[in-house]
């Protein structure tokens, strides 16, 4: 804390890619006339991005080398009682690495896209919104309180929602904006709550005032039950992780998310937001600490996931939705690994994972332009001779993503692996088989979809869907063969690939066993001693390269790999006749465990017949019926009555004067005896 | 047997309700409709005498005075009025006569 950044330098970090979006999304589509044409617009944004990394880069070097903090209250929104809402920046190792790897992948999917949609006409649009998603979730992880994080948290789902529905004129594309949305808003519903659990006991959104006041709020129940309070918050907050981070079973939104253009699922969809709940939790870890019931939570939701969803990923065959299944199930090892109070591991898995995952999707995107728009690797193969840089590229991703020694992903899955083995929690027994059981599906399925579509027989021309729907009109392409993408497209993916393979073996030893995250992220050593234990077997990079040889995890994965060979090199009418054994299983993977139908026909059915219930019988029946209606019934049927005994003849009336007369004259009268003989 | 005071009086309640059902059964004639308003004040002039006699009280018989004064005027002007009904509706038929219907 020797070194204090400056406040205007940060704030340009989020304020530079919001120009960016601004100028191109007003001035660069028929909103703001027109102004500014195509190359401007991608100029003006990745100028916007790159000024956005250059700082962030900056301020990871003076926060990791020299030490500099940040902690500010830039401006106060507003002051309700004694709940202050402000705008402020809190930089540390934690928010500096996230910067850093924001703006990094942002700025190489920036660049990718200038490639990959050049014959959209939304090209302006697009850059628009991904520089505005640039500085949402610049915004998310800068903040110093809950309320930003919750504005940029919001902001990155618009800007998913907006790109899900990118081409707006595809039906499914607008049914999976929606149901991304949809299922979102489920999931930022437990987090608001558990934002106003927080915003009520502590009486501030102020992460380091909230931290401060943590022992406090870990003593004290729920009230009306004998629960922790700090597990409701906890629980609260991770199933808005659970919702953004795409954890079962919120995690149906995220396959569907495909539906938009390649850049921004390697941006948005695998890299860099559905992250922001793994952040969030780590950034939490003060909180998390006290709760062994959420972190209990945490381990078997993340186990789940990660090992349910990568099944998901061996039967599919859209290459795009192969590399979401294996997101769904890399963001499943993360949870685990934040369950297992491994907070670190989970954010360096993160950092590693957003470079390879990057690389594996713009690697996908870069193969998709390749074969003239057609995504599904049954009729691919061979690509690697016509596609040299995507292959390699893809190669290095899919080896980092599998966990082999010395590449990035090895060092961050294996940790996450001996964590959880370390873990003392009740459930981390079942989280360990997940993971290792995940790391067999997770080679498997990833070189499934490497050798189906690099390797073997040239399958494209017998794609029997690829001559109907063309609308970029190049059909002479079509019979022509797949061609590497320009340099926009590959100096991207050289460039992801370097951090992919490098990155873990230079950051293990200072992200997990050194300082950088000391006073950062908070582990309760005693309680959780999975941290100590990791550290204490830890004998440098090599040393844990050489020992993973000798561990199960390798073996798994080289299991995987080999099986796959087999499979779909060696001997390709197997995976034919497994399907044909196995028929239910393959049903049922192939419906996604029946989860979208339950969604759509249970809960989905359900809410609709509970509105249309209280349509008809609530509103129709009480409030219109009974209520409005019924009330000028009554009064119809009461005046209706009385103007039947208005009938205008005067002698009516004498009549009822007379009967009024004797009715008088008799109470007179005879009243009293009367009232003697009723009683 | 001699004439009692509950004779009397029920001469007058038989005039009375002679009367009321003169008002309620005619549809006719609004000059039915007066008589039978007549015949109700002379039933209850009836009882004032019945009942001024009885008491030895002279005050009963004075009203009945003014009672047959003030009926007379009234059946001058019920007259007149129905005189100038006949001219504007060219009927005096009762039933005819329901404009006082909301």
């Amino acid at each position: 804390m020797s070194q204090t950044l400056s406040a205007s330098t940060l704030l340009a970090v989020p304020l530079a890619p919001l120009a960016g979006a601004l100028l191109a999304g007003v001035f660069g589509t028929t909103f703001g006339g027109n102004w500014i044409g195509r190359r401007l617009s991608h100029t003006l944004t990745i100028l916007g991005v790159l000024v956005a990394f250059v700082l962030s880069a900056m301020t990871l070097k003076s926060v990791a080398v020299d030490g500099a903090y940040f902690n500010e209250t830039l401006y106060t929104w507003m002051v309700v009682g004694g709940l202050k809402m402000e705008v402020g920046f809190l930089v540390d190792s934690l928010t500096a690495m996230m910067m850093v790897v924001v703006t990094f992948v942002s700025l190489m999917v920036h660049i990718y896209t200038i490639g990959y949609m050049e014959e959209d006409d939304g090209y302006n649009r697009f850059f628009a919104y991904i520089s505005l998603f640039t500085f949402s979730m610049l915004m998310l992880v800068m903040s110093n309180n809950l309320l930003q994080l919750f504005f940029g948290w919001e902001a990155v789902g618009l800007v998913s929602y907006l790109l899900i529905g990118f081409w707006f004129n595809k039906p499914t594309a607008i049914f999976a904006n929606m149901k991304a949305f949809l299922v979102n808003r489920v999931g930022d519903f437990g987090f608001i709550l558990g934002i106003g659990l927080i915003a009520a006991y502590a009486g501030t959104l102020n992460y380091g005032e909230v931290f401060a006041k943590s022992g406090e709020l870990g003593g004290l129940a729920f009230p009306g039950t004998d629960w922790m309070l700090i597990t409701v918050i906890c629980i609260c907050l991770f199933i808005g992780a659970m919702g953004k981070s795409a954890q079962f079973p919120l995690h149906v939104w995220l396959p569907d998310s495909m539906e938009g253009p390649t850049p921004i699922s390697a941006l948005i969809h695998a890299a860099t937001m559905v992250t922001a709940g793994i952040f969030m939790v780590a950034r939490m870890s003060p909180l998390f600490e006290l709760s062994d019931a959420a972190l209990n939570f945490i381990l078997v939701i993340g186990a789940i996931t990660a090992l349910f969803m990568g099944f998901l990923g061996i039967i599919q065959n859209d290459i795009k939705r192969v590399v979401a299944y294996s997101t769904l199930s890399q963001l499943g090892y993360m949870t685990v690994a934040l369950g297992a109070s491994a907070y670190s591991v989970a954010v360096f898995h993160l950092m590693t994972h957003a470079f390879f995952k990057a690389l594996l999707f713009l690697g996908a995107g870069s193969v998709i332009m390749g074969m003239h728009h057609n995504q599904d690797i049954r009729w691919m193969g061979g690509v690697r001779k016509y596609m040299p840089i995507t292959w390699i590229t893809s190669l290095l991703g899919s080896l980092a993503l599998i966990g082999t020694p010395l590449f990035s992903g090895f060092y961050s899955k294996d940790s996450i692996i001996e964590a959880v083995h370390f873990s003392n929690l009740p459930a981390a027994g079942f989280a360990y088989f997940a993971v290792l059981a995940g790391v067999f599906i997770t080679a498997f399925y990833s070189f499934r979809m490497y050798f189906l579509v690099f390797h073997g027989k040239e399958r494209f021309d017998q794609n029997p869907d690829a001559h109907h729907d063309d609308h970029h009109g190049h059909d002479d392409h079509h019979h022509h063969e797949p061609h590497e993408s320009p340099w926009v497209v590959t100096v991207p993916l050289v460039l992801l690939a370097i951090p992919s393979v490098v990155v873990g073996f230079m950051f293990i030893q200072p992200m997990l066993f050194g300082d950088f995250f000391k006073d950062v992220i908070f582990v309760d050593a005693a309680k959780h001693p999975a941290m100590v234990k990791l550290g204490e077997i830890f004998h440098g990079p090599v040393g844990m390269a050489l020992h993973g040889l000798q561990t199960a995890p390798f073996w798994l994965a080289l299991a995987g790999v080999a099986a796959s060979y087999y499979m779909y090199m060696v001997n390709p009418a197997l995976p034919a006749a497994i399907k044909a054994r196995v028929q239910p299983i393959y049903t049922l993977l192939e419906n996604k465990y029946y989860l979208d139908w339950i969604n759509e026909n249970i809960l989905a059915r359900g809410a609709r017949a509970l509105g249309v219930g209280l349509w008809k019988g609530g509103d129709q029946a009480i409030i219109d019926g009974a209520l409005v209606n019924g009330s000028w019934k009554l009064v119809r049927g009461i005046s209706g009555a009385v103007r039947w005994i208005q009938s205008g003849f005067v002698f009516h009336y004498a009549l009822v004067m007379i009967l009024g007369v004797f009715a008088l004259m008799t109470w007179f009268v005879w009243g009293d005896a009367l009232v003697q003989l009723i009683k | 047997m001699t004439l009692t005071l509950g004779h009397f009086l029920s001469l007058g309640a038989m005039l009375f309700a002679l009367s009321v059902i003169g008002i309620f059964l005619n549809r006719k004639n609004l000059i039915v409709l007066l008589m039978a308003i007549e015949l109700m004040l002379l039933a209850v002039n009836m009882n004032f005498v019945a009942f001024s006699y009885y008491l030895g009280d002279m005050h009963g018989q004075v009203f009945v005075f003014f009672i047959l004064t003030v009926a007379a005027a009234e059946s001058a002007i019920g007259l007149a009025i129905l005189v100038l009904l006949f001219r504007n509706k060219t009927s005096i038929n009762a039933e005819d006569l329901n404009t006082l219907k909301g």
